[in-house]
């Protein structure tokens, strides 16, 4: 394992490291110090772990790909934002928009996240342990969101077709965003991501409700002119 | 885009680091506002006597000469406590209105950027770091201080425009964001009696909240109307003589982050200015909710 202390290894230097890695690569790295510094371990494209030991700054781990990105700590603004594959793991709370935009992986927030989590969405998973704040998965197209506490204001708002799951209240739903059933193959996805965050059967599926798109507002309608 | 930090000491042990505290986490946030800077910082003071913090135009202002010809016009000695292009005069409280009048009769290019109890205001352009080390921020002591880095997006890049902006007596807001309806609200306070010195944004809501207070408010009852009439995107931190308090807008675009240990409770706009705090590895560190109004009292 290399060890990277951020107090005497410039975040340039260890993003430009962590690009320069040979294809296949499976090694581990532990980043010390980070700070609150932005940006930190953004860009991967292999299958390395980097655990980073303290709280992130903005945009931690963004555009990851296939790489296994944990926070020994908070992380900022933007975490996992754009997304392509790979796992990110914050073990404390997570700021405003993360995991926006991301087009697959999978985000596990043990914490809370601030507002618009998963904003923009077009296929990332995000497991959130916590609650979420509000404009949650605004505009989200694809993907899952899961929330085992609470949701903010406006969850959902002009949803396309992701799949939200919350456990506890939601303050209000958005525009277009509905109730919908929990189907069997929406359990059997909730159960495989629950599972992949690590709660393996402790959590009643039972507890969660579905929430999606009403698919009112996908197309112009003059009479859905206030929604818009 | 704008920088804010604040520290707020529960432990009072702590009172003679606050200034170095303060500065260094003004410096990790010239990134966020490299233009100007300022800071209250809320130090010794006792009722029997105010604050009054002044600023001149001119570096080679004479302080000294100045609370002497004032201390003679209103008949007790003014202390006097220089820092570069401002100076704090300590005069009788039941002199206040006489010292006011004096130093506006002859104080040539000086006026009076703030008044308290404890509070005292700095603030110029320029680097923050250097800002800061301009008024020798590293040295002062205190219960609490809040500042502000600055990147002009309102207004112009002057010392008048920079932050923190008095709301009162003892009392200060800074503000990130940039709000909307700054200048219907401008025309309303000005029918109200306010005069405001800049075109600046934050000026109008530090002059709403004044208008508020002196209607009755309470200041958090005025933090909490200010939801309603300001249109915008802020987080504002206010110090008040005995604490600071926190408001983030309904939307919350504006980046915030509190940490809070048995000795302090921290405000920064980023985490990286909280992280030379001592302990902060074990502190409790949270994202202030949207639209609620968070408070800090000494008692």
């Amino acid at each position: 394992m290399t060890v990277i202390d951020l107090e005497v290894t410039s975040l340039r230097d260890l993003n430009q490291m962590l690009h320069g890695l040979r294809e296949g690569t499976n090694e581990t790295f532990r980043v010390i110090n980070p700070k609150g510094r932005h940006a930190i371990a953004v860009g991967l494209d292999a299958p390395v772990t980097v655990e980073i030991d303290g709280n992130a700054g903005y945009y931690c781990a963004g555009m990851n790909k296939q790489a296994n990105v944990i926070i020994n700590g908070s992380a900022g603004l933007g975490l996992a934002e754009n997304m392509m594959s790979g796992t990110v793991h914050v073990k404390g709370d997570a700021s405003s928009s993360a995991g926006a935009t991301g087009c697959g992986g999978l985000l596990v927030i043990d914490g809370n996240a601030g507002a618009r989590c998963g904003i923009s969405s077009r296929g990332i998973d995000i497991v959130v342990k916590g609650s979420v704040g509000h404009m949650s998965a605004f505009m989200a197209q694809a993907g899952a969101l899961v929330v085992l506490g609470d949701a903010g204001d406006a969850l959902g708002d002009s949803i396309y077709e992701a799949r939200l799951f919350v456990r506890g209240a939601v303050t209000s739903l958005g525009s277009d965003c509905i109730e919908k059933p929990l189907r069997d193959e929406h359990r059997e996805k909730l159960g495989e991501l629950l599972q992949a965050a690590g709660l393996n059967g402790e959590i009643d599926l039972g507890e969660f409700r579905r929430y999606g798109s009403a698919r009112n507002l996908y197309h112009f309608h003059m009479d859905n002119l206030e929604a818009y | 885009m704008c920088g804010i930090v604040g520290i707020f000491l529960k432990n009072r042990s702590l009172e003679p680091e606050l200034g170095s505290l303060l500065a260094k986490m003004l410096g990790t946030m010239c990134d966020r506002g490299p233009d100007s800077a300022g800071f209250a910082i809320y130090g010794a003071g006792d009722p029997e006597h105010v604050k009054l913090t002044l600023r001149a135009d001119r570096v080679d202002a004479d302080f000294a000469a100045l609370a002497k010809k004032v201390g003679a016009a209103i008949g007790v000695p003014v202390a006097v406590d220089v820092h570069a292009t401002h100076a704090v005069f300590k005069v009788p409280t039941s002199s206040e209105q006489a010292a006011r009048d004096s130093i506006a009769e002859l104080g040539q290019d000086v006026k009076i950027v703030g008044s308290g109890t404890r509070m005292e205001v700095y603030k110029e352009v320029g680097r923050p770091d250097a800002v800061a080390k301009r008024f020798d921020l590293a040295h002062m002591a205190g219960s609490h201080a809040i500042a502000h880095t600055r990147m002009a997006t309102e207004s112009a890049v002057t010392t008048d425009g920079a932050h923190p902006f008095s709301t009162g007596r003892d009392q200060c807001l800074v503000h990130n964001g940039s709000l909307s309806n700054h200048n219907g609200l401008r025309r309303e306070l000005k029918r109200k009696g306010l005069s405001f010195e800049t075109e600046n944004d934050t000026e109008v809501a530090a002059g709403y909240i004044t208008w508020r207070m002196s209607e009755g408010s309470s200041l958090g009852e005025a933090l909490e109307q200010s939801l309603d009439d300001l249109d915008g995107f802020y987080t504002f931190v206010v110090g008040t003589e005995d604490g600071f308090g926190v408001l983030r807008d309904p939307i919350a675009c504006k980046p915030a982050v509190m940490a809070e240990t048995d000795d302090y409770v921290a405000f920064g706009s980023e985490y990286r200015a909280l992280a030379g705090l001592p302990g902060i590895d074990q502190a409790r560190v949270w994202e202030p909710e949207p639209a609620k109004v968070y408070f800090w009292e000494r008692h």
